[in-house]
């Protein structure tokens, strides 16, 4: 039997991709046949096209056009796809989305996503508090509303380098008050304040991506020490790899919060061999189709749990196994640009791009 | 030195000299000597009965396989954090 998933996150630009089109290129590959629907924001979001991933493309209101608009369009989505499975995976939309899962699944659409609290607990601004209660280390965290902040910072035991970082997305390292400044401006311009400043520690950074079951478990997960960065910090390269306490502490966080959906908590090994927890986000990361090149298909693992379906207990996934990113150029046919800029969806015949 | 060695027990030896470490993420190549030298601490704990092993493979004084076991490790270090 065959199921219909819509997916978010479909803005697969080459250097920090949404994503989407990893996840659906898992459910593509997952033992069950899925129906994949993306979903997006903009007519350039390039997953709308991909027809081997992407059956079928749609626009969404701007989050800033509320829930109600994002509701209604999803209702009207769902008359003519029968969305079985919701899968968001942007941070900005997972708040909406959280608020909306009950009304959703009254439609019999399933999510398997955090509440408002388990969002709220992992935000940035609180990382340090919910590390703690983690037992994890992680570095100082404040919220700043003004950008003198990082004049005056070191005389309140701050000093540089340090991050600079927004609420939901982006991060620059900043090595005096003026670069910090300038982050400040640029990344509160895009996304609003707060804008977070945290302490840098050197280190190598390693990755888990995961699901979490609900009920205080770790369904499953795959870890990742980034090999290769484009120029904004994501990784085009990576391996498998397998840390014992990065697998721990995501058992933990787990347990903590009872995690429902799915993760990926970001940490750091210090040059002395400790750990530091970075950030946890809501959602599977970019690079999540390692998961399927594992052996542990974690967007299936999902929708089987979505889907109130039984796992099989998952087993610890092979380290040594790599992803290097490329960059491929979708081809899309006029007629497909004009429906989807004018239709907000893409042809339901085929188009150029297979 | 005696978290190195225990560490190097994790790792994936290839018959060329790639070395991978599966916790770390990191690899990286060694020589023969190397390899010969990692083969061994993945069943040997004691760092003395390893170096008395390695002299008993290679021609050179049991003073200077010691030196370059030092050296070794404290390379191989660098890798395994």
């Amino acid at each position: 039997m065959s199921i219909t998933v819509a997916v978010t996150g479909m803005n697969a630009r080459a250097d920090n991709p949404g994503p989407g089109l990893a996840i659906a290129r898992c459910l593509k590959e997952s033992n069950t046949p899925t129906r994949v629907v993306g979903l997006g924001y903009e007519a350039l979001d390039p997953a709308l096209y991909h027809r081997g991933f992407v059956d079928r493309g749609y626009l969404l209101p701007y989050p800033s056009h509320g829930e109600d608009a994002l509701l209604a369009r999803v209702c009207e989505l769902h008359e003519r796809e029968k969305f079985d499975v919701l899968i968001p995976c942007l941070d900005a939309e997972m708040q909406s989305f959280a608020r909306l899962a009950p009304t959703l699944a009254g439609m019999g659409i399933r999510t398997f996503i955090p509440n408002s609290h388990q969002l709220a607990l992992r935000s940035k601004d609180r990382l340090p508090e919910l590390a703690k209660e983690i037992g994890i280390a992680s570095p100082k965290t404040q919220a700043i509303y003004q950008a003198n902040f990082f004049h005056s910072c070191q005389s309140q035991d701050w000093q540089y380098p340090l991050m600079v970082k927004g609420l939901f997305y982006d991060a620059k390292i900043a090595y005096n008050a003026e670069e910090a400044v300038a982050a400040f401006h640029r990344i509160a311009g895009e996304w609003g304040v707060p804008v977070l400043a945290q302490s840098w520690i050197g280190g190598e950074e390693i990755n888990l991506a995961g699901v979490g079951d609900g009920e205080g478990g770790l369904a499953g997960a795959v870890m990742m020490k980034k090999r290769a960065l484009t120029d904004k910090g994501k990784g085009w390269a990576g391996i498998s790899i397998h840390d014992e306490e990065l697998l721990a502490a995501a058992q933990k966080f787990c347990a903590v919060t009872k995690w429902r959906g799915g993760l990926e908590l970001e940490m750091l090994r210090d040059t002395q061999g400790g750990l530091h927890l970075i950030e946890i986000n809501p959602r599977f990361p970019a690079w999540i189709y390692l998961s399927a090149g594992v052996g542990c298909n974690l967007p299936e693992l999902l929708v089987k749990l979505a889907l109130g379906e039984k796992l099989i207990p998952s087993t610890p996934t092979p380290a040594g196994v790599l992803f290097i990113r490329y960059a491929e150029e979708a081809i899309v046919s006029l007629a497909d640009f004009e429906n989807i800029t004018v239709w907000g969806e893409t042809l339901r015949t085929e188009g150029a791009f297979a | 030195m005696k978290n190195t060695l225990l560490a190097s027990k994790r790792l994936a030896l290839s018959e060329s000299g790639f070395v991978f470490d599966p916790v770390s993420g990191q690899s990286f190549s060694v020589n023969e000597s190397g390899l010969v030298f990692l083969r061994l601490a993945q069943h040997e704990d004691d760092l003395d009965k390893l170096t008395t092993q390695l002299v008993e493979q290679f021609d050179a004084s049991s003073v200077e396989i010691k030196r370059d076991v030092q050296d070794f490790i404290n390379r191989l270090q660098g890798f395994l954090k």
